[in-house]
């Protein structure tokens, strides 16, 4: 969308493959790192995307991870089709979790997601349409002053 | 400028370029150029992958001559407590530490005692400890290169309290110097280590300090020599050999033998560097926030599994655990006096000085703005490969070669399948008509253009 300077990668991430969630996460944390992304906010957006990420696993049938990177900042969007969110207050509150028993027993749900993306990112937006899809953006500002 | 030392060297005589090291290295720090292996000083976290596969033993690793002791008034070896793993099951260690004064060390010390006391003093500062958890343990240097070079983001997990092996250095050097009025550097401390590892832990500590211990000796060197020298040692009855060893010292050979030591604390032990891998992708992840503390070892197995042991590392795991169970059933438990070491704690005794620092990968470039070119040209590039890795080119994978580029290490029609582009690509010049036949990767209408590009930074 119109960044001369900037780079975008867009990943598909599939609803349900357990087998391959995190994979998309670990790559967007390489691509920082080449990019010589200071480490503590490499820390956070790979919390945020894995949270993200793995939301679409749980909770959606397809969707697709965007990340676009400029020399001020990098933003990471999220966007599925799928069930939505009904209460987006709701969702957001620590704890607040409908995964199911089998998903708990893999160790997920504890409705820790969505309030740890949005403390580990710097902006954040959430949007959702129930029975259609749900979309997140997540910006990480970066220090602009001139290092090494 | 930084030059960083590392345990292994590349005999070029003896390498062919099978690219079997290439294929192996976990943090894709090799390269094959012009036929012949090259490790990326920067990328390599010395685990060993590559000595362990080259089909030619062209990979050599680097640990001391047991000659070095020549140059010390007095010498201690401190046994990695995998050479205790390394022999039959009526060989204790009592009497491998006797071999060892037999062989030519003034001295041999019990390298498990003092892991005790590490073992105790890692439950007290996880007792403490209110910050971001899970803690990763430190005692494989290789585990901390990899923390600094491709986990910087979780360098400050690793824990701060020292190593046994320096701990013990530290203490033994002190103490002789005071007994023999010898100057603390005319006492030779020497590791006996399952991996050439351990060298670099001695010569660039993470830390950036000067580590305690004065050379690492090949366990595979002194085998052969040791097991004679043992010949001649009178035999100490089982049960009293039995006797002096510290139950929560010697699992520290394997992996686990850290953590079944920390009761009541939520912790995991892995081994082997894929799964370490996956262990510390989950840490970054925040998946694994309710742990306390992961035991982590490039090794499969732990120690017991280092390069340079000569048991098979089944055998030896399964050594050390039955060990363990017959001390257990025994109820043998020498071990340190924990009002001991709470009192070495308080006085900051375990503590490591100095900060280990991240040692990040260099970006693609020193800016921001050019780095963001550099890794969407490295994308670009890469969606022209044909992805399978087949590493003819010399770089492990496609991506690695599409960074190569861009970085300018390497030219596209390094790449065979480009380098049939570019010939397809002259006998369309000569013969427009058949334009369109060539629909097999788009690179091979520009390859000039972007082996410009990366040459422009050399
Ligand atoms: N992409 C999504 N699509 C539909 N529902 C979602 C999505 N992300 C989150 N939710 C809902 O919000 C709840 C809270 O999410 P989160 O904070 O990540 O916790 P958890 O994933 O542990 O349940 C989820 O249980 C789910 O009901
Ligand atoms: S696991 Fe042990 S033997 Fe293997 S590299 Fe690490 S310290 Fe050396
Ligand atoms: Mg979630």
């Amino acid at each position: 969308m119109g960044i001369e300077n900037g780079l975008s990668q867009t990943f598909e991430i599939t609803g349900n493959d357990f087998s391959k969630a995190g994979s998309i996460s670990t790559t967007v944390k390489e691509i920082l790192q080449e990019i010589g992304i200071d480490s503590s906010v490499i820390r956070r957006a790979a919390i945020a995307s894995y949270e993200a990420e793995m939301n679409v696993v749980m909770y959606a049938d397809k969707g697709q991870l965007i990340l676009t990177v400029t020399p001020e900042k990098f933003t990471i969007s999220v966007e599925d089709e799928g069930q939505g969110i009904e209460n987006i207050e709701l969702a957001m509150q620590e704890g607040y979790s409908t995964a199911t028993e089998e998903m708990r027993e893999m160790g997920f749900g504890a409705g820790m997601g969505l309030p740890n993306i949005k403390k580990n990112s710097d902006e954040f937006e959430i949007a959702s349409i129930p029975g259609k899809g749900t979309s997140l953006k997540m910006t990480f500002n970066l220090d602009t002053k001139k290092e090494k | 400028m930084n030059h960083y030392f590392h345990s292994l060297r590349i005999d070029e005589g003896k390498c062919d370029g099978r690219m079997k090291c290439m294929k192996a290295c976990p943090t894709q720090a090799i390269r094959v150029r012009k036929g012949k292996a090259l490790i990326l000083e920067d990328r390599c976290i010395d685990c060993g992958e590559c000595i362990t596969v080259c089909p030619n033993s062209a990979i050599i690793p680097l640990t001391d001559p047991f000659g070095e002791l020549a140059k010390f008034r007095h010498t201690v070896a401190i046994p990695s407590p995998a050479l205790y793993a390394q022999f039959g099951r009526e060989i204790l260690p009592d009497k491998i530490l006797a071999g060892l004064k037999q062989l030519g060390f003034d001295d041999a010390f019990d390298l498990a005692q003092t892991c005790g006391e590490v073992s105790f003093a890692i439950q007290e500062y996880l007792r403490e400890y209110k910050g971001p958890k899970p803690l990763i343990s430190n005692m494989c240097p290789t585990i901390v290169r990899l923390v600094q070079v491709k986990y910087p983001d979780l360098i400050d997990l690793i824990i701060p309290i020292d190593t046994p092996r320096e701990i013990a250095a530290r203490d033994i050097k002190r103490k002789k110097s005071n007994l023999f009025g010898l100057k603390e550097h005319k006492i030779g401390t020497f590791y006996l280590t399952p991996c050439p590892v351990k060298m670099i832990s001695i010569k660039q500590p993470a830390e950036k300090g000067k580590s305690h211990l004065d050379g690492a000796i090949s366990i595979s060197d002194i085998y052969g020599l040791l097991l004679s020298a043992m010949e001649d040692i009178k035999k100490v009855s089982y049960r009293k050999a039995l006797e002096s060893i510290c139950i929560l010292g010697i699992g520290w050979a394997m992996v686990g033998g850290v953590c079944r030591t920390l009761r009541l604390k939520n912790s995991l032990a892995v081994s082997g560097l894929p799964e370490v891998l996956k262990v510390f992708n989950d840490i970054e992840r925040g998946r694994l926030r309710n742990i306390d503390f992961v035991e982590a070892y490039s090794c499969a197995q732990g120690c017991v599994g280092g390069s340079l042991t000569i048991e098979n590392l089944y055998i030896s795991y399964n050594k050390i655990l039955k060990l363990i169970e017959t001390l257990e059933f025994e109820k043998i438990k020498a071990c340190p006096d924990i009002r001991e070491v709470r009192k070495l704690y308080a006085q900051n005794y375990f503590f490591i000085k100095g900060k280990v620092e991240p040692r990040p990968l260099k970006p693609l470039a020193p800016d921001l703005a050019t780095a963001i070119q550099k890794r969407k040209e490295k994308e670009k590039i890469y969606e022209t490969l044909p992805k399978i890795d087949c590493g003819a080119c010399g770089s492990p994978t496609c991506l690695t070669f599409a960074e190569d580029v861009v970085l300018g290490e390497a030219k596209l029609t390094d790449c065979i399948f480009n380098l049939a582009q570019k010939f397809r690509g002259l006998r369309e010049e000569s013969c427009p008509a058949v334009d369109k036949s060539a629909p097999l990767n788009p690179a091979g209408s520009n390859p000039s253009k972007k082996r410009k590009k990366g040459k422009v930074k050399k």
